[in-house]
């Protein structure tokens, strides 16, 4: 039957390389205010950002347990988010993705669209030989008690924006710095740390946007370098040939 | 000057409370038609929730930090003037929203007035985040290209074409985006639907041995006339739930390819242990106890060691659920309803004796919700009642594969080169052979099988 064979929703998926996570918020908030005008496809901002520590709606200040000046002596900014969740870190070696999505056009459901997430780091992880789960009330993939990922969604209209943050290879000492994502008696991870050696991060991706798309009903469709600048989306040229991890 | 109540959305299907987290308006304050009122978060999901009207904020009924059930009361805006007639329906949006309960899925005739609670109507909208009014859009309707037919069909399924995105020439919305589209939506979350309001297919209804969940399919087309009855024949129009069944019945036939296995079961074990632990489980648990949670059990067992039954199809893509939601016919004058156990597969024996009873209670009583319907991952059903041997059900899609269980028969069967009285019972397997072979429809049918024939489950556990 013909609604079975139909075309997907189109999904544009940017490689931005390493940004700073002021200019990707700006960035997000560009595309979502595009896509809540019906303009323009979904998109998957993948990327790395240097250092920074963000804190979401809901931190409490007594998670960020290093002093900002202090925190700005070791080169670590940190930000203030309007997305869900508490406090955490981001730097080099983490694999950030920030889907911009229109949830209205596929499924209103925001529980839905954070398991789902969850669900396609999952897939990924076990791409990789690791068994990673999630834990009860706690949002983010898990491998026994080390988080691997953290997911903090905010919402607008339906359209996403933030998302998740996957501990590929980072410096997890810099964690030290705060209590991630509110839950102390946990640790932070990484694919590094369970298997002992380094990651394709180019596979990694790859693995991630397929399972992304399937899951969410998407065709993930990579975009041609200067997609952006076409797009009037970023005045400046970004340079998306640095090599992540 | 009216005043409309602002209500907490309900962000997903499972989610049944929020937390407001800021108000980005003080009472006094004006506020635009869709301009963001409040934020509120769900475990790790902040949503900014615009305003229903445009008006004054008079009135902040839930404080930041405090959590309250979806539906609820939040906010009242008295409306400005000119709004007033554009947000009358804001008024009444709590009362259908907070409309869940179905109350009729027995008498088919109210069921047709109930497809508020399936699609909310618009009036829920202005609680929702992203009323997605083609007028609020900017985009002027003018530039949606599409062609009779689907601008037809998407009258037919209540969609607004500005939320179709068209991969045609010029961005064309053809006849294939437009079923993705519904598609997509009837995989999403039913109740935060506000695109649908008009179409009156209630998700209540099912089909006889293959029952619907809350999924909505393309309504009828518009009433045809009634044809001239003759001489010794009455004309009587079909209910909502009769032309429910017929739409999905047919849309099951012309989509899943059907093929239908079935084995015999030797019963005893579970018929014995049943006879003798009927009594004593039922003053013990003040539940009563039925076939019917053993036949689940069993089951469960299959999807487990055979994951492909518990799936769906999507376009070119398998969807494996990783949840047993186990849909359960049950029969009703005038059609049928599949209430639905959700996570079946982590409940006890007792739990799904309770579940059972509790869902043939309320929809006995009239008292199930869309919610109860919705999302199965697999259903069983029961043509055996009136001691058919086995019937052939119709897949309920996007389900892969149902279970029709017969009646139970004492049977002389041959059991080690002697003849032996032993209760029998049919299982027939009906799955959707585009994902699914016969060799392994037959394992799960035979795993099936062993479970309920080895029995050795505590009932009490």
């Amino acid at each position: 039957m013909a609604a079975r064979c139909m075309p997907e929703r189109p999904c544009t998926v940017l490689r931005m390389g390493q940004l700073g996570y002021a200019a990707a918020w700006e960035l997000q908030r560009r595309l979502t205010e595009r896509l809540k005008r019906q303009q323009g496809p979904d998109v998957l901002l993948l990327m790395e950002h240097l250092p920074v520590i963000t804190l979401g709606r809901n931190a409490r200040s007594e998670h960020l347990l290093t002093s900002r000046e202090q925190l700005a002596a070791e080169g670590i900014d940190v930000e203030e988010s309007n997305r869900g969740g508490d406090v955490t870190f981001h730097g080099p070696g983490q694999l950030v993705g920030y889907p911009v999505l229109d949830l209205g056009r596929i499924r209103k459901d925001v529980l839905w669209y954070v398991r789902t997430l969850e669900e396609a780091i999952i897939r990924t992880l076990a791409g990789c030989g690791i068994e990673a789960g999630r834990k009860q009330g706690m949002t983010g993939v898990w491998v026994e008690d080390g988080k691997v990922a953290a997911i903090g969604v905010h919402i607008s209209r339906w359209v996403t924006s933030h998302g998740f943050a996957l501990n590929v290879d980072p410096d997890l000492s810099c964690f030290r710095h705060i209590v991630p994502c509110g839950i102390a008696n946990y640790r932070v991870s990484s694919l590094r740390e369970v298997l002992g050696q380094p990651v394709d991060g180019a596979w990694l991706e790859k693995q991630l946007v397929h399972h992304l798309g399937d899951l969410l009903g998407l065709t993930m469709d990579w975009a041609a370098p200067g997609w952006l600048e076409e797009t009037d989306l970023m005045e400046r040229s970004q340079p998306c040939q640095s090599q992540m991890y | 000057m009216p005043v409309a109540d602002v209500l907490m959305p309900q962000m997903g299907e499972s989610i049944t409370e929020g937390t407001v987290t800021r108000w980005l308006k003080k009472t006094g304050d004006k506020i635009g038609k869709d301009e963001p009122l409040f934020e509120i978060t769900t475990d790790k999901v902040d949503a900014e929730i615009p305003s229903p009207v445009a008006g004054t904020l008079t009135k902040i009924l839930v404080e930041e930090g405090q959590t309250v059930g979806v539906h609820e009361v939040v906010a009242r805006i008295e409306q400005a003037e000119g709004a007033a007639a554009a947000g009358e329906p804001a008024q009444q949006s709590a009362q259908p929203a907070a409309a869940a309960a179905i109350e009729s899925a027995s008498t088919p005739p109210p069921a047709v007035t109930t497809p508020p609670a399936s699609s909310p109507p618009p009036a829920a909208t202005p609680a929702q985040p992203a009323p997605q009014e083609p007028s609020s859009s900017g985009e002027p309707a003018a530039r949606i290209h599409s062609s009779p037919l689907v601008r037809r069909l998407a009258s037919e399924n209540g969609v607004d074409l500005a939320q179709v995105h068209g991969t045609g020439p010029g961005s064309r919305i053809t006849k294939d985006d437009l079923l993705a589209y519904v598609e997509r939506q009837k995989g999403g979350a039913q109740p935060v639907t506000p695109q649908a309001p008009a179409p009156a297919h209630s998700s209540t209804q099912a089909p006889p041995h293959s029952p619907s969940q809350a999924t909505s399919q393309p309504p009828a087309p518009a009433q045809r006339p009634a044809p001239h009855p003759g001489p010794r024949e009455e004309v009587v129009p079909l209910t909502a739930m009769r032309k429910r069944i017929a739409e999905r019945m047919v849309m099951s036939r012309h989509t899943a390819a059907h093929v239908t296995t079935v084995f015999e079961v030797d019963f005893t074990n579970v018929v014995n242990l049943y006879l003798a632990e009927r009594g004593r489980f039922e003053a013990r648990e003040n539940v009563r106890l039925t076939y019917t949670p053993f036949f689940i059990r069993a089951v469960i067992d299959g999807l487990k060691r055979y994951p492909a039954l518990n799936a769906s199809i999507s376009g070119d893509h398998v969807i494996y659920k990783k949840e047993i939601h186990m849909g359960i016919a049950v029969a009703l004058e005038g059609g049928l309803i599949v209430p639905v156990i959700r996570n079946a597969d982590e409940k006890s024996f007792l739990g799904l004796a309770r579940a059972v009873s509790e869902l043939a209670e309320r929809a006995k009583t009239k008292r199930l919700a869309v919610a109860d319907m919705a999302n199965g991952t697999f259903t069983i059903t029961n043509p055996g009642v009136y001691g058919a041997m086995f019937a052939t059900p119709i897949i309920n899609p996007p389900q892969v594969g149902i279970v029709g269980v017969g009646g139970v028969k004492k049977t002389p069967v041959v059991v080690n080169d002697a003849i032996a009285i032993r209760s029998m019972v049919h299982l027939a397997l009906s799955f959707d052979h585009r994902l699914i072979d016969g060799a392994l429809a037959d394992q799960f049918l035979v795993a099936v099988k062993h479970y309920l024939e080895r029995w050795e489950e505590d009932l009490y556990s």
